[in-house]
């Protein structure tokens, strides 16, 4: 009998939503992270197609949680071909030199009714701010929806550098939304 | 404004001119049409740069302008008939040319309005709204929808437009004709000042 502990040791952990302080793990074709840009007046949806996302929460205790978000930076489109070509380039997103964009949370707050304040750090293009995000979660059965949206300031983080830093070309503000899928957060 | 003095004679072959309005529509509408024709031809080819986007901004903004001139300019001809030509006139064209010449202003219309709405859908569709000058948001009256943006309303804008501008030419090229060849003085009709000269 004394082999069969471990193998019952870690069905109970995996069992118990309590101690489940493994990562949720992103479901990337449920998930997206868009963003809108004002191109003389003009909103412009674009969106990133590759991340991932490392989320530790549980609803219940959430100051012990975690959110590591990367973000693959040549991922972005704005689904026209010549654009996308030059948001890779020094002037943008510079993804020879920086590949990717990062989410770090610092802390957690519940506000109650599945929302949360996620406080942490925005790293994009070697430039790192301060960021609050308020999240809202959402779960159906086995899957987590965490959504909210964020407005950063682009030259800030110079994505638009040299003839493009000028806003009345392309506005400095840029709306950011998420939306992630997660499996095996434990319930609300 | 300044101007030389008329000389005044009263060699006045077609008796009747357009209104003040419409002439005024007229020759605003054809340096908008041919300005954006132009910067519509040049911008397509440039490489990605502040300058493409201003110049499609600017090119957008000036379609929709001319889209509501024309609105404007149709309901004004509806209700303010032009001028008809004169009788001698008439009856020296051939029967080709009584026909060409209403069927040419009648392109000419359905073209006012074909080239800058499909401009508007292909814009739609492509994914960018149009926002007048930046300021006014206009309904998107197609769906985002990439494959036909690049597919259809491109290549029907364009051939819109082509055909604008093949139309514009034979207009020129028939008041040229009236003016130089036949010199019969209609050009007068449209023409901005107050007197025939």
């Amino acid at each position: 009998m004394k082999t069969l502990w471990p193998t019952l040791f870690a069905a109970v952990m995996t069992a118990n939503p309590a101690a489940a302080q493994t990562p949720a793990t992103l479901l990337p074709a449920q998930s997206e992270i868009t963003f809108t840009s004002t191109q003389m007046g003009v909103p412009v949806d674009g969106r990133f197609r590759k991340f991932d996302a490392k989320v530790t929460l549980d609803p219940k205790k959430p100051e012990t949680g975690s959110v590591a978000l990367t973000i693959d930076a040549a991922s972005a489109t704005l689904g026209v071909t010549e654009t996308d070509a030059e948001f890779i380039k020094p002037n943008w997103f510079d993804t020879a030199k920086f590949a990717q964009a990062s989410f770090k949370s610092t802390a957690i707050k519940a506000l109650g009714g599945g929302r949360f304040e996620v406080a942490g750090t925005l790293t994009i293009k070697g430039t790192t701010q301060p960021l609050t995000v308020p999240v809202t979660v959402t779960s159906s059965g086995a899957q987590s929806i965490a959504a909210g949206s964020f407005t950063i300031k682009r030259l800030v983080f110079k994505i638009g550098e040299a003839e493009w830093a000028d806003t009345s070309l392309v506005a400095n503000e840029v709306q950011v939304r998420f939306k992630l899928a997660l499996a095996g957060l434990p319930p609300l | 404004m300044a101007r030389a003095a008329p000389t005044a004679t009263t060699s006045t072959i077609p008796t009747d001119r357009y209104g003040a309005t419409a002439i005024a529509l007229h020759w605003l509408l054809a340096v908008a049409i041919i300005g954006s024709f132009g910067v519509g031809l040049y911008m397509a080819d440039l490489p990605f740069s502040p300058l493409r986007l201003k110049l499609f901004s600017w090119h957008k903004w000036a379609g929709v302008t001319i889209l509501a001139l024309s609105a404007v300019r149709l309901l004004w001809r509806l209700a303010h008939r032009p001028p008809a030509l004169p009788a001698r006139m008439l009856a020296a064209m051939p029967r080709w040319q009584r026909i060409a010449h209403p069927a040419t202003h009648g392109l000419l219309y359905a073209l006012f309005f074909a080239v800058p709405l499909s401009g508007w859908a292909y814009s739609s569709a492509a994914g960018f709204p149009v926002v007048w000058f930046g300021v006014l948001p206009l309904p998107d009256w197609v769906a985002v929808d990439k494959p036909l943006a690049d597919a259809v309303l491109k290549p029907l804008h364009h051939a819109f437009a082509f055909a604008l501008g093949a139309a514009v030419l034979v207009h020129v090229a028939a008041a040229l004709k009236h003016q130089l060849v036949d010199q019969d003085g209609l050009i007068w009709r449209i023409w901005p000042r107050k007197t025939n000269p």
